[in-house]
């Protein structure tokens, strides 16, 4: 039955239609390669070439200068492996925090629960914003330390629920058997939830990763350490280099006094965005995975 | 129900009584386990909430808010006084308008014709490939667009070399605005289509091999059956996004932005920031970002309300 489905919908021919769809969509993929197609080709052209004005989707006189500064530069390789670890930290501690308040309130017999969950939900619809919270970050005396980057974000109340959703569509009978065996609930949940919870949790941690290591205004409120800068911050000082030479009122921090080529700026974004193409196509099932949880909620 | 269940067997016939105690010892572990978390909430988000009376306040940094002096409504009336305030409340408006009409149909245009795509292979690589942008920090598109869309850059390039006017897409008001908004959609169309995929997934398949039998066009199905189909979803989405009218990241404008743009580009986030965080002005910023809170929480029940009494599904 299915086979011949199938079959059926092979036989059908392509209508014009269907070959408008296509290319628009051929299209508008290509808007989102050439991008990138264009940064390589900076990144491996020479400046002569650039600012000539000669190069377009293929590099011009070829050259892997730019990726040989930026690979002898000691500091961008240590902000990435600070990126890196800072990252994987971050997202520990979320997922830490999420389980901790998503298993409990998965239980309804739990006293208070329905006050607890109003009160995480009210601060996803209202909050005190930016600047109270950057005072008590500051009041915290938590500046220019890496938990300024780690703390205020530690766990987002919507992962949350997506995770507690996740945990209550788990059966039910898997969770009282062993508790009649005996278990108690931290036993439940490190032997028989989590384990079970794995591809949300895989997910949700792909979330708050994502989120780390492409936030950069944090590190723009709280760090004027240049050894404390995450990636992002140190690719907007890059990029945002000749443009506060145009104009002073920028005004962010100090950056040198000397021109960034457009080679370098594009290599320093490829060399941003790599980690993000490496591991994205393995991911992305997980990423949509968490996306269909999330809505099922809504 | 399982609450009952759990409680009748674990301690027999005990009468339920409201004791503080038997609470604690039945589901400590689980009060434990919430400790951490809610230490956070209320540390992260609730004592920046009691932050806000900053915003009625002269606050002052050495003094703290129990030190600093009351001022009333003041620093309200000194900011609706501000022509910059206006201007950034304005701009957010525009910008957050434009994006609901440029952006938030996209989505739904690309769902459905994605869903018309047969080719299970072709379908698969290219939703890989129009997800990409969603993960990209706005830093690393900031870049990437002024690379592009300077004047030495690609567009500017391949613009003359067909023999047309160099744009200056980033310094003039209008063409910044236009990519402004051409950038959101290009982030944002492809991975917005994930969950109207999704909702397209749950239609009924019958409802379309009927329509075959009929005889119906491809294009009077998508309007009858398709859209129709992931209504709910359109409406919900719809409500959040009115919701944030008034409150705009800032990441975006503010990479995106320059000096000479900012008659358009300066938005309450970056507002804030530069009053607050910039010049000091915390009690100002503070009463900026108060206003942009209220605001928004009043629009987003206003959207719940008015979908819920049209007869759709809000979103609670």
């Amino acid at each position: 039955m299915v086979r011949a489905a199938i079959n059926r919908g092979k036989r059908k021919k392509m209508t014009v239609a269907d070959m408008a769809i296509i290319v628009f969509i051929v299209a508008l993929s290509f808007t989102c390669i050439v991008p990138f197609l264009y940064m390589i080709a900076l990144s491996f052209s020479s400046n002569e070439a650039i600012i000539s004005q000669k190069v377009g989707l293929w590099p011009v006189d070829f050259t892997a200068e730019t990726y040989k500064t930026i690979l002898s530069d000691m500091d961008m390789l240590y902000t990435l492996g600070y990126s890196i670890v800072l990252t994987i930290f971050y997202t520990l501690v979320c997922m830490f925090l999420t389980i901790c308040a998503a298993y409990p309130l998965t239980k309804k017999r739990l006293k208070g629960r329905n006050f607890i969950l109003t009160a995480l939900v009210f601060t996803m619809y209202f909050s005190g914003g930016l600047i109270p919270s950057y005072i008590l970050v500051k009041n915290l005396g938590m500046m220019n330390s890496v938990w300024s980057l780690v703390l205020p974000g530690a766990m987002s109340v919507f992962n949350m629920i997506i995770l507690k959703t996740f945990f209550s569509n788990l059966p039910e009978s898997l969770e009282e058997s062993a508790a009649i065996d005996g278990c108690s609930d931290l036993g439940i949940l490190i032997k028989i939830v989590l384990p079970l919870s794995l591809p949300s949790i895989a997910t949700l941690s792909l979330f708050y990763a994502v989120d780390r290591w492409n936030g950069f205004q944090d590190a723009l409120f709280y760090i004027t350490k240049k050894e404390l800068y995450p990636m992002q911050m140190k690719l907007y000082q890059i990029i945002s280099a000749n443009q506060q030479l145009d104009s002073q009122q920028g005004g962010e921090g100090s950056v040198g006094s000397y021109i960034v080529p457009e080679s370098l700026k594009a290599a320093s974004v490829m060399f941003t965005t790599i980690p993000i193409l490496l591991i994205y196509p393995k991911l992305q099932k997980y990423f949509v995975d968490g996306v269909m949880t999330g809505a099922i909620k809504g | 129900m399982k609450a009952v269940l759990d409680s009748s067997r674990k301690y027999g016939a005990t009468k339920r009584n409201n004791n503080f105690l038997y609470y604690i010892k039945r589901d400590g572990l689980l009060y434990f386990l919430l400790l951490l978390p809610m230490a956070y909430i209320l540390i992260f988000k609730y004592a920046p909430i009691y932050g806000l009376v900053m915003a009625f306040q002269d606050y002052n940094i050495f003094e703290g808010i129990r030190g600093s002096e009351w001022v009333g409504l003041d620093v309200f009336r000194f900011i609706f006084e501000q022509d910059s305030f206006y201007r950034a409340l304005k701009n957010t408006l525009v910008l957050n308008v434009l994006d609901l009409i440029a952006g938030f149909p996209a989505p739904i245009l690309l769902a459905i014709l994605l869903n018309e795509v047969r080719q299970a292979k072709f379908k698969k690589m290219t939703q890989t490939v129009l997800y990409l942008p969603h993960f990209l920090s706005w830093v690393i598109i900031g870049g990437m667009v002024y690379l592009m869309f300077s004047n030495g850059g690609m567009i500017n390039h391949f613009l003359s070399g067909l023999g047309l006017e160099r744009i200056e897409f980033l310094s003039q008001k209008t063409p910044w605005l236009i990519t402004y908004i051409t950038v959101g959609v290009w982030q944002n169309i492809g991975w917005g289509t994930i969950i109207y995929l999704a909702a397209i997934t749950g239609i009924n398949r019958e409802l379309y091999e009927a329509s075959d039998i009929d005889g119906c066009s491809r294009l009077r199905k998508m309007w009858h059956i398709t859209l129709p189909g992931i209504k709910p979803t359109i409406n919900i989405l719809l409500i959040l996004q009115i919701g944030r009218m008034v409150s705009i990241g800032f990441d975006r404008p503010f990479v995106m932005g320059n000096s000479l743009v900012s008659d358009y580009s300066d938005v309450i986030s970056t507002f804030v920031y530069r009053v607050g965080i910039s010049s000091g002005d915390f009690s100002q910023a503070t009463a900026v970002g108060l206003f942009q809170s209220v605001v928004g929480l009043i629009l987003l029940l206003s959207a719940n309300f008015v979908a819920k009494k049209l007869g759709e599904d809000g979103i609670w």
